[in-house]
């Protein structure tokens, strides 16, 4: 095999792109192996780390790319070359997108300010750059006047705590860094959903969470008037929930705003307590959603408290019918649904007893462990980061397992589960093969920023695999019926494909419990 | 600062600015949104030290530092300048009675300082010729030989109020030239242009090289100035201003410029005392060399750039030149200090019988018209020079976009038809330039490396960017 390196000067790509332009090269014949990535100090270590580190690469630029070739035979450098100039010409838009036409509009901006110059209407700056850029552009968003909508992580908390106090003294929102969700006047951001506009605030640290709350509710006929993700560090102690308190003061003020629902992680106390003090004093009614969180603290200032976005769903929908949403109670699985699991459970080979969650979306996993936790005496998971269920090492334990595939570990050199769905259906195979697995509990997440085609993927990485007395596969999918993959279509394909699809992600998660008492009772003699 | 933006929810849809992913642009657009998708580079290419000091330097929209604010304050003053300098054609001389600091043993040069091992081909053969016309050597031999001995002493064109195109060689009894700036009282020279083909700026000097040189001494340069004194002199700058508007850029196409300087000295020449004979002599050559006034738009950016060169505080580029081995800029605020960094290679089209392979690295003054607002910044005013690179003439018009994206301001009085008469970009800002990893675009001719060949083609190519990021370091170490 012959390494050989190819540097493109003065370009920049963005991972995903180059991730794409690999695998394209990948494709070529004579090509063993290949990677592009940009020639930062962090890529160039991981470069020596696989020995594609050479000579040509070490001396590679920050803002050169790099490209790394295995070749067959070193006659195919030239032929590979070629593929790849074609490829960079092809990634060279020529459009000035929909904000062409004004003044010198005709050439493509390279700077915030070139491009403030042609659209000065413009009051977002959505930034998905890099984190190591992140902070320098940003800060220059908000001295420009912008509202940065900052989608990457990787960012340092001294920079966002630095940006946040910025934003403050300026007036100005930052929503993340990584903040996957928003949805500003019925347009969504990032990964989000096409959701109907109507009377709902909603202010969330997590992407997913904003996108199931804002998906049940849309089809509960409730729309939504803003979205506003803030960013998972938001309400940590550090962060102090700059910006939720932001966004809560923007939406009091929003007469167009009826409810608020604060959705979260549990915060660290002191922020809870910030928080919390806040949306008490709010002159619009505000429902919490701290996932798992301890109702005490919101209990305290009568403030109605969800530890899941099903249960928030359910309290916003009642604070709109002017009913009492401490009234919200928590039902149960519906009786057809817990025949169906009593079904499924009886065809289930003999020897099947873990449930698998393979999930994309965090917040989903945690979700979906909160209703499993109470039937699961034992288990494994990467969401919680210490203890005896805390996933060291070996991902494949002979025990349940809730998995969150977005998680660093798994996204290091390849895009986020929602995108990408190589690693998971890979796993779903491994888990189809396994005699023990039981149950397969997935998230489907559809929108913007998604997969074009998630049913596809899964439907064709578990074709040919079925076999009677196999897992059950059970699965929630986020989306709506506006989406660029319509949920409707993507529910018909997944049953097809061999799928149940429930209603919500907690009611999947129940179905996969009540499958395992089923189970349970089964194997008691 | 910058207004800040209300926050979307007081007005239907979102208009975003994208840095990024382009399918976050898409997506928005997708919905009914607008989203302007920028095409990011890491700024500065990511360097950290030249990030730290654009920071410090460099923060439009950002609240403005002590030293920030002097920058600007310095920047504008210095537009002032550049654009309200004049230029008045007043005479010809022979060089060595006006050009200051030129002794009988001394030859200028394009281009940054060089010593005479180093120079390229064309370079020492122009100074070769330029030694055999003042007689100071019989043979090209024996003119190497001198200009090797350590005899002669070489210096930049610039270092004398003057600018020369490719080679720019200058000797004691070449006739200049001689403009001058009443705004401010400063002034420049240049030497005749020799028309095309085998010509002493590309490196030629055999025999036909050295008579015409006699001739231009002798016979144009006396004829022309009795003119030009009877007219009272002849306003350059005015002259620029129109042929811009007429197709021209003023550094690779002339033929505008030149025929308005025909059709202004015409008048005198048949007021003067020269025969019918002469004056046809003289609207012969100036008719059939489309660059003759390229000898006079050079000296007219140079007497704008040099009313900013020692501007405290100022970030705008003061000179470029090359000398066929490096490219050389000064910076307003940093005095008389050349950065330099290898001078590029030209993409164009070459002549019959030449190709890439032949052509010397990018030589000459010429880009003194890239440092006053006109030349490759003015490609918009001048879209039939783009067919040297094989392009459109869209490609004319991005590249003055893109000039406007690194200079500090619009050109009062050189305006561009297709931009609804907007001024061309003036004052090139190092830190513009560095931030963006834009330099400036330059038209230039083409020499052929070996000396006494000549033109071979014309082209265009960027400035090295080393050279600008250098400059700002040094900008950084001042404070």
């Amino acid at each position: 095999m012959f390494l050989r390196t190819l540097i493109v000067p003065d370009r920049y790509l963005d991972s995903v792109l180059l991730m794409g332009l690999a695998a394209r090269l990948r494709g070529l014949a004579g090509v063993a192996d290949a990677s592009a990535v940009m020639g930062t100090e962090a890529n160039r270590a991981l470069l020596a780390e696989t020995g594609l580190l050479d000579e040509t690469a070490t001396a590679a630029a920050p803002g050169d790319v790099i490209v790394s070739l295995q070749l067959a035979e070193p006659t195919q450098l030239p032929a590979a070359q070629a593929a790849l100039e074609a490829m960079l010409a092809e990634l060279t838009r020529t459009d000035a997108g929909s904000g062409g036409g004004a003044g010198d509009a005709a050439t493509p901006p390279r700077t915030l300010e070139e491009a403030l110059r042609q659209r000065p209407d413009a009051s977002v700056a959505v930034i998905s750059l890099p984190g190591g850029y992140v902070a320098r552009e940003a800060r220059r968003a908000l001295e420009l006047g912008l509202h940065p909508f900052i989608f990457s992580d990787n960012v340092p908390l001294a920079d966002e705590v630095a940006l946040k106090a910025l934003g403050r003294e300026r007036g100005l929102l930052v929503m993340g860094p990584d903040c996957g969700t928003a949805i500003l006047n019925g347009l969504a951001l990032g990964f989000a959903n096409r959701v109907a506009r109507g009377p709902v605030g909603i202010i969330g640290a997590s992407g997913t969470g904003i996108q199931e709350l804002s998906c049940l509710l849309h089809r509960q006929g409730i729309g939504i008037h803003q979205a506003i993700g803030v960013g998972g560090r938001d309400l940590s102690a550090a962060v102090g929930g700059s910006s939720m308190l932001q966004a809560l003061a923007i939406l009091e003020a929003d007469p167009a705003c009826l409810v608020i629902v604060l959705v979260s992680k549990p915060p660290h106390p002191e922020v809870a307590q910030a928080v919390l003090d806040r949306a008490a004093a709010c002159a619009k009614p505000c429902v919490i959603c701290f996932l798992g969180g301890d109702p005490g603290q919101a209990a305290q200032r009568n403030l109605p408290f969800a530890r899941r976005l099903d249960l928030a769903a359910a309290m916003t929908r009642a604070v709109l019918a002017g009913e009492d949403p401490l009234t919200v109670a928590d039902a149960p699985l519906p009786p057809a649904r817990q025949a169906q699991a009593t079904t499924l459970a009886a065809d289930l080979g003999a020897g099947r007893r873990f449930v698998r969650g393979l999930f994309s979306g965090g917040t989903l996993g945690k979700e979906a462990l909160l209703v499993l936790r109470e039937s699961l005496p034992t288990y494994r998971t990467n969401l919680e980061e210490e203890g005896p269920r805390a996933l060291v090492g070996d991902d494949r334990p002979t025990d349940h397992l809730i998995l969150d595939l977005g998680d660093d570990r798994y996204t290091r050199g390849r895009p986020h589960p929602m995108i990408d769905f190589g690693l998971r259906c890979q796993r779903l195979q491994q888990e189809l093969a396994d005699p023990s697995c039981a149950v397969l509990l997935l998230d489907v997440v559809l929108g913007y920023g998604a997969h074009p085609d998630p049913a596809g993927e899964l439907a064709t990485a578990v074709a040919g695999r079925l076999q009677p007395g196999g897992p059950v596969l059970l699965a929630c999918v986020v989306g709506t019926e506006n989406d660029p993959q319509p949920r409707p279509d993507q529910v018909r394909r997944l049953t097809a494909a061999g799928f149940q699809v429930l209603d919500t992600n907690v009611e999947a998660a129940r179905m996969a419990a009540a499958i395992l008492v089923e189970l349970q009772r089964r194997n008691q003699p | 600062m910058s207004e800040p933006k209300p926050f979307p929810g007081a007005g239907p849809g979102i208009v975003a600015v994208n840095l990024g992913l382009p399918s976050f642009a898409d997506s928005l657009a997708a919905q009914g949104g607008s989203s302007l998708h920028i095409e990011w580079q890491p700024a500065a290419g990511g360097d950290p030290t030249l990030l730290a000091l654009l920071d410090r330097l460099h923060r439009p929209g950002g609240e403005l530092g002590e030293r920030q604010r002097r920058i600007e304050a310095a920047n504008e003053e210095a537009i002032t300048r550049l654009v309200t300098a004049q230029s008045l054609l007043q005479d010809i001389r022979p060089a060595r009675e006006v050009v200051p600091g030129l002794t009988e043993t001394t030859i200028l040069h394009a281009g940054p300082p060089i010593a005479w091992e180093r120079m390229c081909g064309p370079m020492q053969g122009a100074i070769a010729g330029a030694l055999i016309y003042e007689g100071q050597a019989r043979t090209p031999a024996e003119a190497f030989d001198l200009a090797a001995s350590g005899r002669i002493h070489f210096d930049s064109c610039h270092h004398h109020r003057m600018v020369g195109p490719m080679a720019g060689v200058v000797s004691p009894s070449m006739p200049v030239f001689v403009l001058h700036n009443p705004t401010h009282g400063n002034t420049a020279y240049c030497t005749l242009n020799e028309g095309l083909g085998k010509v002493l700026r590309f490196g030629a000097y055999d025999d036909e090289v050295i008579a015409r040189l006699r001739w231009l001494e002798t016979f144009l340069a006396p004829a022309l100035a009795k003119a030009i004194r009877l007219a009272g002199g002849i306003n350059v700058k005015a002259l620029i201003a129109q042929a811009l508007q007429m197709g021209d850029e003023l550094h690779n196409r002339n033929v505008a410029g030149t025929s308005l300087f025909l059709r202004t000295i015409f008048p005198s020449l048949l007021d003067s005392d020269l025969s019918k004979q002469q004056v046809r002599e003289v609207v012969d050559f100036i008719s059939s060399n489309n660059h003759f006034f390229l000898n006079l738009s050079m000296p007219t950016g140079k007497l704008a750039a040099d009313t900013i060169l020692g501007l405290p505080d100022c970030t705008l580029m003061a000179a470029m030149a090359r000398n066929g081995v490096e490219l050389g800029i000064r910076v307003a605020g940093l005095g008389e200090r050349w950065f330099t960094a290898p001078a590029g290679q030209p993409q164009g089209l070459y002549f019959g019988g030449y190709s890439a392979a032949d052509a010397n690295r990018d030589l000459g003054d010429s880009t003194i018209c890239e440092t006053a607002g006109f030349g490759g910044a003015a490609m918009a005013c001048a879209p039939a020079i783009v067919k040297f690179t094989g392009g459109q003439a869209s490609q004319a018009t991005a590249i003055t976009r893109e000039m406007y994206e690194i200079s500090y301001a619009r050109h009062r009085d050189y305006q561009i038809p297709a931009f609804d008469f907007s001024g061309t970009p003036v004052g090139v800002d190092i830190r513009k330039v560095v931030e963006r990893s834009s330099p400036p675009f330059i038209n230039t001719g083409i020499a052929h490396k070996q000396a006494g060949i000549g033109q071979v083609g014309a082209g265009l190519l960027r400035a090295p960017l080393a050279a600008f990021q250098e400059a700002l370091r040094a900008f950084g170490e001042l404070g």
